[in-house]
């Protein structure tokens, strides 16, 4: 009941201001832009949504920051956290309503991308269920990608700081597995820590869901990241919170 | 009930708050007075759970912060309050915030419209209900911070500044409503307008550098003025007034020359207006004036939270 009050109140306060409009039709052209110039959509030949789905962590490590970088920013900012932790809530109450809340918006983002999924439905005989467990996946690894900049926002008061915290931290999370970055430390760290390093990355469980292929442990993966930052901003809401 | 017991906070290595003790009553209107950073609104920020306490004890009907969450919840539940500034969403309207705190201060649904209703009748938004809470006046905020404050019907209410930024009228009913509020209820305010404790509160709690130095009535506070009691007058020219210093009571007599007016100083705990107008009649002196001498609390509030009071204390 409390976390549903949070949640219609931080819908309504995203859906009420220009921002949310704004931050849809950004990820729609964006992700529009990657899938029909840079993913070659028509030029593959493949009745599939891979060029759609491949450039996801890179879109989410651009977009996502944005739109969590005022969650705990502002409130500290402009000390209605004062009041919200003095209502009969918990922290970790506030924090799921917010998460939800905002998790809710990637989702709408991501279901007004259908016209791709019907196009290559008219062009071609795709396998959807591939095409929904690649949308579920990449569902996913929004709300890790949120999670962690929902910590990164408990941190300061700043909007500024908290999105660009969020965003190196978000390009750690996916670069630690891009064979661009692994291969530069390939001559001198031993090839099993690389590999374990890899293993953490947003962008090594990514890849098979962009294929279709959503395991039980890459679905865990995401799970538990998203538990993980919501607890560490929880944490820090709870020492920085009268700062 | 609210009872604080040994309380103490730190921020980093600064001690903010200094092993701070006191209960306060259903029925009791306390103000917490102090200068600025004296830890008052720390101590409100303890009391409603927003801080945890580095040590010491808080208990409030019977229940701790510590016990459980569900304490901690039940605690939260029966108190209202204001914080410094009064914050809120600004982005929504009056209406949707005060629904919105009906909402999570769980309100039964079939309640929520009437207890909006009320309190906006009680603090006077009706003008400004659909406005959004970024274009009010600072007077307008502070009621509606009011208004959140008190839409539970809360058994304890905490309101830290709350006439700050209104004008003369706005505070006359903040006031009023208050005073109308106290009845069954126990609240605590902290200001810096001495004034308004004496028109406001029954209690008084001084806190400086994060101690206690003062609890007790605002008549108590008053007589810890030198002036309180004295009895001041004016000559019409010089005369002899030693007489003065004998009456029964009389501790001590001053003659201020440039502005001619003598100040009588009554022993503690006496009163020695009746007297001196009864010796000057008798006397036949050459009085232009007698009248109680005003006690000046900001004398007081300086006296009490300076370093040496504190040293003594």
């Amino acid at each position: 009941m409390t976390i549903w009050t949070i949640f219609k109140r931080e819908l309504a306060s995203f859906i009420n201001s220009t921002v949310a409009y704004l931050f849809i039709f950004i990820f729609l052209v964006i992700s529009g832009v990657c899938t029909f110039l840079l993913g070659s959509f028509y030029e593959r030949g493949q009745a599939d949504l891979m060029s759609f789905f491949n450039f996801h962590p890179w879109l989410y490590l651009l977009l996502v920051p944005a739109l969590s970088m005022r969650t705990w920013s502002e409130e500290r900012n402009s000390g209605s956290i004062e009041l919200v932790m003095t209502m009969p809530v918990t922290t970790l109450q506030v924090m799921i309503g917010k998460f939800v809340a905002l998790w809710f918006i990637l989702a709408i983002c991501l279901l007004l991308t259908f016209p791709l999924v019907t196009s290559v439905n008219y062009l071609g005989e795709p396998d959807n269920g591939i095409i929904m467990a690649a949308y579920l996946g990449s569902w996913l690894m929004a709300g890790a990608f949120l999670a962690v900049g929902m910590c990164m926002s408990a941190i300061t008061k700043s909007q500024v700081i908290a999105f660009i915290l969020a965003l190196v931290t978000c390009f750690v999370l996916v670069s630690m597995g891009s064979p661009l970055i692994t291969n530069i430390f390939q001559s001198w760290v031993p090839s099993i820590v690389l590999d374990n390093i890899a293993s953490f990355s947003f962008l090594t469980h990514y890849e098979n869901i962009a294929k279709g292929v959503l395991s039980l442990n890459n679905i865990l993966y995401y799970l538990a990241s998203i538990c993980f930052w919501l607890f560490a901003g929880y944490r820090i809401i709870e020492i920085k919170k009268a700062d | 009930m609210i009872s604080v017991n040994n309380l103490c906070k730190h921020f980093d290595k600064h001690k903010v708050i200094d092993n701070l003790s006191f209960e306060i009553n259903t029925g009791e209107i306390a103000a917490f007075l102090g200068p600025n950073g004296a830890g008052k609104s720390t101590t409100m920020k303890m009391l409603t759970g927003f801080l945890k306490p580095s040590s010491g004890d808080i208990t409030i009907n019977d229940k701790r912060y510590t016990d459980s969450n569900k304490s901690a919840i039940a605690i939260k539940s029966s108190i209202g309050y204001l914080p410094e500034g009064a914050p809120a969403y600004s982005e929504m309207t009056v209406y949707q915030f005060l629904k919105f705190i009906t909402q999570i201060r769980k309100i039964p649904k079939p309640k929520r419209a009437q207890a909006i209703q009320s309190v906006v009748e009680q603090v006077e938004l009706e003008k400004v209900l659909d406005k959004q809470i970024e274009n009010l006046s600072k007077g307008f905020k502070r009621r509606v911070g009011i208004a959140q404050a008190i839409i539970h019907d809360p058994e304890i209410l905490i309101l830290d500044e709350p006439t700050d930024g209104l004008d003369p009228n706005q505070k006359y009913q903040v006031r009023e409503l208050i005073k109308n509020l106290a009845k069954d209820k126990l609240i605590i305010i902290s200001t810096h307008i001495l004034e308004e404790v004496t028109a406001l509160c029954n209690r008084v709690i001084v806190i400086s550098d994060g101690k206690k130095c003062f609890d007790d009535s605002p008549e108590a506070l008053r007589a810890m003025s030198p002036y309180y009691n004295a009895v001041s007058l004016k000559l019409s020219y010089l005369s002899d007034i030693s007489g003065l210093l004998e009456l029964d009571g009389v501790a001590e007599m001053r003659h201020d020359k440039e502005t001619g007016l003598v100040t009588v100083f009554p022993e503690p705990g006496k009163q020695i207006l009746s007297q001196v107008s009864t010796h000057i009649q008798l006397k036949h002196l050459p009085v232009d004036m007698v009248f109680p001498h005003e006690v000046k609390l900001d004398d007081v509030f300086r006296r009490v939270t300076s370093y040496s009071f504190l040293e003594n204390e």
